[in-house]
């Protein structure tokens, strides 16, 4: 048991530090135009210092360094100390970057990896259906070859961002012949066309964060496929990989939020820290998130010997699902009146709704946390992943 | 960074483990519950020789001067198999010795303990749930003599020595067959660690000179003990009932097919499975990060026992009507972990220290 990085990794952070010093200076104030740039800027020079973009070779815009676990943990954790901006944030970066790395053609990753790393390309994830969930394989949008052209015919569903993106990728039925999951292909897809038609959707928040994309003969090249023809299903699962990595991430930061929530409220006119009811609410949360985080440093631990950390990698979505909803609970005991409030404000012609300053801010965690336990594969899947990956329960055969 | 155990840890969980598949399997836990034997002079006989009793004395008296972590790997793995006896009170009270003791005091006891031929338990509760040693009352009279009792004292009927907490925290150590001590078994749940009261009258007792010093730390060794003991438990119960999921069919199917037992058996991995490395860091801080040792002992204890039972009382579940039986060996468990949450005080008294702690 030796909790210390080690001094190769200390001198390391000091260096990372040295570079933020130097190159982020806070993010300022100025204008949102000339901020953007200097996000631009700052994230080009920290992927030429090797902090960003890691596992991405430089052909194609990354910074190709050696795998390294604790090294990314220290730039992960000084840039957050410093709140510098880290790899562009979306599906493009987390998702589609590592598919199109494992399974996509040199043209492809020529093409859209350097742009989507810097932004420029945003992209949509074109999986489920309204017909097609948790059973996302048995999804119908299909996909035919014509000419030089796939025609694509169907609709998309819970379709995050997909206003603000120029591409998607999406699973779409090529084979229909073929069983269930080998009629899929992976393809990548333009937005901005007269064939796509994104409507969005108002979650229980009040924003419109997810949308509708109806695909009415839509079209897309026919090299735009990523491995071959009714491989679909296997070249998405790298890319599901990837996501329930992002999410399944520690609880420690929403914690805190918590903390400082429980700081600033009363209870019966004193101050809610005093009540011996909150005082054990928050110790037995903060215990569950240490038993996550020693739990993550051990499966972490697992991976730089290449070790098997067995069944804990499994539990990660489901247990942090699990603890941002008890706190978010929590949170809606500790701002009592506030959380009959809307957590969103709408201003007429102001466009997108805005999070509201005040305590009634925490029902966004409310619910967002029910989102969590949706979103990437509902917990319920997640159980079923665990009782049948994880303790070797029979499979349930019913769907295949 | 390494947060893992080292092969040596995991070697000597492998020993312990093939050691009580053999000489304590549950079959033989069953016979010693039925009778209400809290020990087996065998398995502890055969534990004292593979060196596991010892480990955590100073080598200069006989032990391996291992860490509290290794101690962790031990309690862990008999919690698992619910083995019977006093190992995680005898540890306790050794390190109240080794700590708090003067050189005498050390050399005079220590050895025994070491070699196993001495069992030593801890008597630290008095009536009314106080545990902690900011609340324990009983003094010495003037004479160096205890007048009062102790209650919800672990293997009360095997112990040859028990530290005793004092008021004002300190610690002396009683030996329980000398004038002037009663012991009394009580009805205790968990027949595999029975509890009994200490009643003083005129008992002598030799203070530790350091006692009240080290007595908090003595209490934090104690609450990361049992959390050990209680994510093993935890582990094991998943497992037994995993297993049982597998084999018993209805409806004309192993129920581990059904979605609903499934979720269960899954949710009950979720409450096991991330106890062990809180357990884990407890016990490292307590050798290696001092500041925030207490704290994360007080988290483990509370933590990692209120899942045991959760995950006892579901596992029982699991099992139906079998479940409900005494000769079901889950129940074995189930007091068990009622036990490790009871003692040493309720997951509510160690999260108020830990707010504490934290400075909130």
């Amino acid at each position: 048991m030796d909790l210390a990085y080690g001094p190769e990794y200390e001198t390391f952070r000091g260096t990372v530090r040295e570079f933020l010093a130097l190159h982020w200076p806070g993010s300022g104030g100025g204008s949102e135009r000339s901020q953007r740039e200097r996000v631009a800027e700052f994230r080009a020079r920290a992927t030429r210092a090797g902090y960003l973009y890691r596992g991405v070779p430089r052909r194609y815009g990354g910074s190709e360094q050696e795998p390294d676990a604790l090294r990314a943990a220290v730039i992960r954790e000084e840039f957050g100390r410093a709140r510098a901006p880290m790899e562009v944030p979306g599906n493009g970066v987390s998702m589609l970057v590592p598919t199109l790395l494992d399974r996509g053609e040199e043209w492809q990753r020529e093409r859209f990896i350097p742009k989507t790393l810097t932004g420029e390309y945003q992209w949509a994830q074109g999986y489920s259906e309204p017909g097609a969930g948790s059973d996302l394989a048995s999804l119908r949008t299909r996909g035919e070859l014509v000419g030089d052209e796939w025609v694509l015919n169907g609709q998309k569903i819970w379709t995050s961002a997909a206003r603000s993106c120029q591409y998607m990728f999406t699973l779409v039925r090529t084979e229909p012949d073929a069983a269930k999951h080998a009629g899929i292909s992976y393809l990548l897809v333009p937005l901005d066309q007269p064939g796509i038609e994104i409507r969005p959707l108002k979650m229980i928040t009040g924003e419109s964060h997810f949308n509708e994309v109806f695909l009415n003969d839509a079209r897309t090249p026919a090299d735009w496929i990523v491995g071959g023809r009714g491989e679909g299903w296997n070249v998405s699962r790298t890319t599901l990989k990837h996501e329930r990595a992002t999410i399944g991430s520690g609880s420690q930061a929403i914690f805190e939020s918590l903390l400082r929530l429980v700081r600033s409220v009363t209870r019966d006119g004193r101050p809610a820290l005093e009540d011996p009811a909150v005082r054990e609410k928050v110790a037995a949360l903060e215990a569950w998130v240490w038993a996550q985080k020693y739990s993550s440093d051990y499966v972490t631990s697992c991976g730089l010997k290449g070790a098997d950390p067995g069944i804990l990698q499994l539990l990660n979505k489901l247990l942090a699902t699990e603890i941002g909803h008890e706190i978010a609970r929590t949170a809606l005991d500790l701002i009592g009146d506030a959380s009959l409030l809307e957590p969103f404000e709408t201003r007429e012609g102001r466009g997108a709704p805005t999070l509201r300053r005040g305590h009634e801010r925490w029902m966004n965690q409310f619910m967002g946390s029910l989102g969590n336990a949706i979103a990437g594969g509902t917990s319920n899947i997640q159980r079923n992943i665990i009782a049948e990956r994880g303790l070797g329960l029979p499979r349930d055969e019913s769907g295949k | 960074m390494n947060f893992d155990l080292s092969e040596d840890q995991r070697l000597l969980q492998r020993t312990l483990d093939d050691f009580l598949a053999s000489e304590s399997p549950i079959a033989r836990v069953r016979e010693l519950f039925d009778r209400g034997e809290e020990t087996d002079p065998a398995v502890w006989k055969g534990m004292a020789g593979l060196g596991f009793v010892g480990l955590h004395l100073p080598g200069p008296v006989g032990g391996a001067g291992l860490e509290l972590l290794d101690l962790v790997c031990v309690a862990e793995r008999l919690g698992y198999h619910a083995t019977p006896g006093p190992f995680v009170f005898n540890a306790v009270a050794g390190i109240a010795i080794a700590l708090g003791g003067s050189d005498a005091q050390r050399e005079r006891w220590l050895p025994g303990l070491a070699r196993g031929e001495c069992i030593a338990s801890v008597a630290f509760a008095e009536e009314g749930d106080r545990w902690q040693p900011e609340q324990w009352r009983l003094a010495p009279d003037a004479n160096g003599r205890l007048r009062g009792r102790k209650e919800s004292v672990p293997c009360v009927g095997c112990a040859d020595l028990v530290v005793v907490g004092l008021s004002g925290g300190a610690l002396g150590i009683v030996e329980p067959d000398a004038p002037g001590v009663t012991r009394a078994g009580a009805h205790g749940i968990d027949r595999t660690r029975r509890i009994g009261s200490l009643a003083f009258d005129g008992a002598a007792c030799e203070l530790l000179p350091d006692g009240a010093a080290v007595s908090d730390r003595v209490r934090d060794a104690a609450l990361v003990l049992l959390a050990a003991d209680a994510s093993g438990g935890a582990s094991r119960c998943v497992d037994i009932s995993v297993a049982y999921a597998g084999q018993r069919e209805q409806f004309g199917r192993k129920i581990g097919e059904f979605q609903a037992v499934k979720h269960q058996l899954a949710n009950l991995a979720l409450a096991a499975e991330p106890c062990r490395a809180l357990v884990w860091y407890a016990a490292h801080a307590w050798d290696h990060v001092r500041e925030e040792a207490p704290r994360a002992a007080a988290h483990a204890k509370s933590h990692v026992t209120d899942r045991f039972l959760q995950v006892a009382r579901d596992s029982v579940e699991v099992h139906g009507g079998v479940g409900y039986t005494w000769e079901c060996p889950v129940h074995v468990w189930l007091k068990r972990a009622v036990f490790d949450r009871a003692f040493l005080g309720p997951p509510r008294a160690h999260r108020l220290r830990a707010a504490d702690l934290a400075g909130w």
